[in-house]
């Protein structure tokens, strides 16, 4: 019993940070309609800001000093990313601002290196709560229990804010409807700006209050982010109580986690989230979301027509020089262009699903690095052939991908997009943390090809054959008549049905699909590398996909390509800097902001202009 | 007070509003008739700038009104009560009423709370209620009160009649002459010819989205022809 409220408080302890970071993200969200991916970054600035303050500012004072420091220090920051980087990407399409954040993502992880570099800081302690008290015998540390103290005052602060001030009151109409708001006299950008400066600095004082007891280190970012858009979904986005609630849900339930069953804290949160989201689908305290508010705006795209022969004849050229390759080229040319195929293929399967289908899925790579996974747990355990687990691979990826699209396609918009990413997020601590089967962080290694594709050659052009085949099925399945289906059950579910298009099972197909063809280009993949680590399964990764794929243009079929191509690309090159990160956001924020249309978009735009292309004539 | 001068408005390739020209008296209760989808609620969008005109210009007080965003043309003193009354259904009467609060404003009434109440009575019971537990006529009432919150000289009421009980109607109807007797400017969208009868002093109508009538109400009515080729019965 006393080990039980000890462990209780210690859970409610460690909700606090949690608690502030994902209101943060839901005020955020519920005002702006933006997924803030950013806003694990935020957090881990709030950390190093706060810690630098508390080596200059001495004494208790300066202690929460640092902290609520770091909390206006974050909000302007908060201020500076919506100004300059979100508010020219509004008028796109709503999920292109993701991408915007993602970018930020970057940029903050290198400019936090070149400010603090790369060691960890150990965080100070609070100044006069270094001992513990001891409750019930249980020995508690002091600052957990100031904690457990001050969050239910910051909780009820938040709330004050929101349910009683006009400020409150204006946050909340414009959640339900933002133009309504403006067209009363509320100037919208002032409201969005500053509910994103009160959201940022909510995460920065989560990042400095938990410094004492988890210092700060640059993995923190990617590491609070699946627990906060957990705590979010379980308690419903844009609700405070019920972020409140699932903080401490997850909090605890980590706590005893960590005491019971160490060997699956991490798994054990994403089964809640799944549990809760199948009894109830918006969360918590969620409501259902208005429709029609995640519409893509913008024009209305071109049909999608065969390729014009201008184009075809690009295509072949490209593909034979690329077939040539091996004579001129050399090997390291060869590992660099197998890499490109192998991600183009991954893109383009995710491109299908969110072009085509106008499924976000933010969890894609569970099926790139479960068909990995799949071919490499064969080879370890079973001495399967290469050329079965190759076979088997992306079949089970496939399946994988099935039974978990039908539980994602329950929902729609944010949800399912968050419901998909906590699967992959499933998949990959199962993997992480089940390390006497896979190998754990340590990853699966040797998983070598056959001996007739041993050589660089022989695999560059088993490569280039499975994943430019890959891409072309996905282009014929995409003009086909289950093509056209799905893009009706996207555009208008009930006009698709009212023809009799089973929306459902084209959706939950296609998602099968998509998944084999990402687990096809997995098993390329192991086998091109000849090992597997975790981290091919994780949300990075997933993002990786999602970026090349809006980028490279999410309206064009041949976007995911040519965003996998150019980014790999562009990737290698920046790769060999030190700050390459930094580069590449900023890339990615300047292609947001001066491309919308993406890549092949903008080029096609530009032809058209110039009368290359006649408009509606080519794809 | 307001002057649309040939606008045109799309939504996408949708031509809808064609040289769409318009113009509201200081003082008037100013009738905007046509059939479904005429362009009716793409008019008065167009004004409040949430649907923004391809060419043409809209003058309000002589300021050019077309660049603004419509917060500002708010701010102007320009009321805005929608047609599908988009009342905030999870925040309370007084809430609502409390989003639309602005400033006093110069020649117009400085509308509180109570004066609304007592306005809207039955509003007054339901205060702490929320939007979404109101019947369609309060929300209706909500509505308006909320945009005469914002102290405006000239609101844009798009079809109150719409869809509530007659003597709802009828309620609307004393509320409109009295805001006019306080000297607001009024441009009314409606299909419900009796209703703007009731309140109107000027008619303007349009059938796909151009002006095809504009006189006072009285000329209308002795010019049944006209009623009956661009209204619906
Ligand atoms: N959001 C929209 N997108 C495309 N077309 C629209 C949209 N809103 C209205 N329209 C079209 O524009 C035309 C004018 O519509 P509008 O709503 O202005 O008519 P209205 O006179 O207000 O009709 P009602 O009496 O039914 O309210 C109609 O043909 C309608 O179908
Ligand atoms: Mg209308």
């Amino acid at each position: 019993m006393e080990f039980f409220v000890a462990q209780l408080l210690t859970g409610l302890a460690n909700a606090s940070s949690l608690f502030l970071v994902a209101c943060g993200l839901s005020l955020i969200f519920g005002v702006t309609r933006i997924v803030n991916f950013a806003h694990g970054s935020l957090y881990m600035l709030g950390a190093y800001v706060g810690y630098s303050f508390m080596q200059t500012l001495p004494g208790a004072v300066g202690f929460w000093g640092a902290i609520l420091l770091a909390g206006v220090v974050v909000g302007i920051i908060g201020v500076l990313i919506e100004v300059l980087v979100l508010r020219p990407v509004y008028r796109a399409p709503e999920l292109f601002q993701l991408v915007a954040t993602f970018g930020v993502i970057l940029v903050i992880q290198d400019l936090t290196l070149i400010i603090w570099g790369p060691e960890d800081l150990l965080g100070p302690r609070a100044p006069g709560l270094r001992g513990v008290y001891r409750i019930m015998g249980e020995p508690i540390p002091k600052y957990d229990i100031v904690l457990l103290a001050i969050t239910p005052f910051i909780a009820l602060a938040l709330w004050y804010l929101i349910t009683q001030t006009r400020v409150g009151v204006l946050v909340r109409a414009a959640t339900q409807d933002r133009e309504m708001v403006g067209a009363l006299g509320v100037n919208q950008a002032v409201l969005f700006t500053g509910v994103f400066a009160l959201g940022s600095a909510l995460a920065g004082l989560g990042g400095a209050l938990q410094l004492p007891k988890g210092g700060a280190d640059l993995l923190m970012d990617f590491h609070i982010l699946a627990p906060v858009f957990v705590v979010v979904v379980i308690g419903g986005m844009g609700s405070l109580p019920g972020a409140y609630l699932a903080a401490v849900i997850i909090s605890v339930l980590n706590v005893f986690g960590v005491t019971y069953l160490p060997q699956s804290t991490l798994v054990l949160m994403f089964v809640v989230m799944v549990v809760v989201l199948m009894i109830r689908p918006y969360g918590l305290f969620g409501r259902e979301e208005v429709a029609g508010e995640h519409g893509q705006v913008g024009e209305p795209e071109l049909p999608i027509k065969p390729a014009s022969t201008n184009v075809r004849l690009i295509v072949m050229v490209g593909l034979a020089l690329l077939a040539l390759l091996p004579l001129f080229g050399s090997s390291f040319a060869m590992v660099l262009t197998t890499d490109i195929l192998i991600f183009c293929l991954f893109a383009a399967s995710l491109h299908f699903l969110l072009g085509l289908g106008g499924l976000v899925s933010f969890g894609h790579a569970a099926y790139y690095g479960g068909g990995a996974y799949i071919a490499a747990l064969l080879v370890t355990h079973a001495n399967s052939p290469m050329e079965l687990a190759f076979i088997l691979a992306p079949l089970g990826a496939g399946l994988a991908a099935l039974a978990i699209g039908w539980v994602c396609l329950r929902l729609t918009g944010v949800y399912f997009a968050m419901l998909t990413l906590a699967f992959a997020q499933l998949l990959w601590s199962l993997v992480f943390q089940w390390g006497s089967v896979t190998g754990g962080d340590d990853g699966l290694v040797n998983i070598w090809p056959s001996d007739w594709l041993n050589s660089t050659t022989a695999f560059f052009y088993f490569a280039l054959i499975f994943s430019v085949g890959g891409i072309l099925v996905l282009r014929h399945v995409a003009h086909s008549p289950f093509g056209y289906a799905l893009r009706a059950a996207r555009d208008s579910k009930r006009q698709a049905e009212s023809t009799g298009i089973n929306t459902q099972r084209v959706q939950l197909l296609a998602f099968g699909f998509a998944g084999l063809m990402g687990g096809l280009a997995g098993a390329l993949f192991v086998f091109s590398k000849g090992s597997v680590f975790p981290n091919e399964l994780e949300i990075a990764r997933s993002f990786d996909a999602l970026i090349v794929v809006f980028l490279g243009g999410v309206k064009t079929l041949a976007g995911g390509v040519a965003g996998a191509a150019f980014f790999k690309g562009v990737e290698d090159l920046l790769t060999r800097f030190e700050y390459w990160r930094l580069v590449m956001g900023l890339l990615i924020i300047f292609v947001v902001i001066v491309a919308p249309q993406g890549i092949v978009g903008s080029i096609r735009k530009a032809a058209i202009r110039m009368n290359v292309l006649k408009q509606g004539k080519h794809s | 007070m307001l002057e649309v001068d040939n606008i045109n408005s799309f939504y996408g390739k949708a031509h809808v509003l064609r040289d769409l020209t318009l113009s509201v008296p200081h003082g008037n209760v100013i009738a905007l008739l046509g059939r479904n989808g005429a362009g009716k609620t793409t008019t008065i969008k167009s004004i409040m700038q949430l649907v923004r005109p391809a060419s043409g210009s809209i003058t309000f007080n002589g300021q050019g009104i077309t660049a603004l965003p419509p917060h500002k043309i708010a701010k102007l003193g320009i009321g805005y009560v929608p047609e599908e009354r988009r009342i905030f259904t999870d925040l309370t009467v007084s809430e609502n009423l409390l989003v639309g609060k602005q400033p006093p404003r110069e020649g117009a009434v400085t509308w509180t709370e109570d004066m609304l109440f007592d306005l809207f009575p039955n509003l007054a019971e339901r205060r702490s209620n929320r939007g979404k537990a109101l019947s369609g006529g309060e929300q209706q009432m909500l509505t308006i009160a909320r945009t005469l919150m914002g102290n405006p000289s000239f609101i844009l009421l798009d079809e109150p009649s719409e869809g509530v009980a007659p003597v709802i109607v009828e309620q609307m109807a004393k509320v409109i002459q009295q805001l006019k007797s306080e000297g607001l400017t009024v441009l009314l969208s409606e299909q419900n010819l009796h209703f703007a009868q009731a309140v109107a002093d000027l008619a303007v109508i349009i059938e796909s989205g151009a002006q095809v009538y504009s006189g006072t109400l009285k000329e209308l009515n002795s010019h049944p022809e006209i009623r009956d080729a661009y209204l619906a019965a």
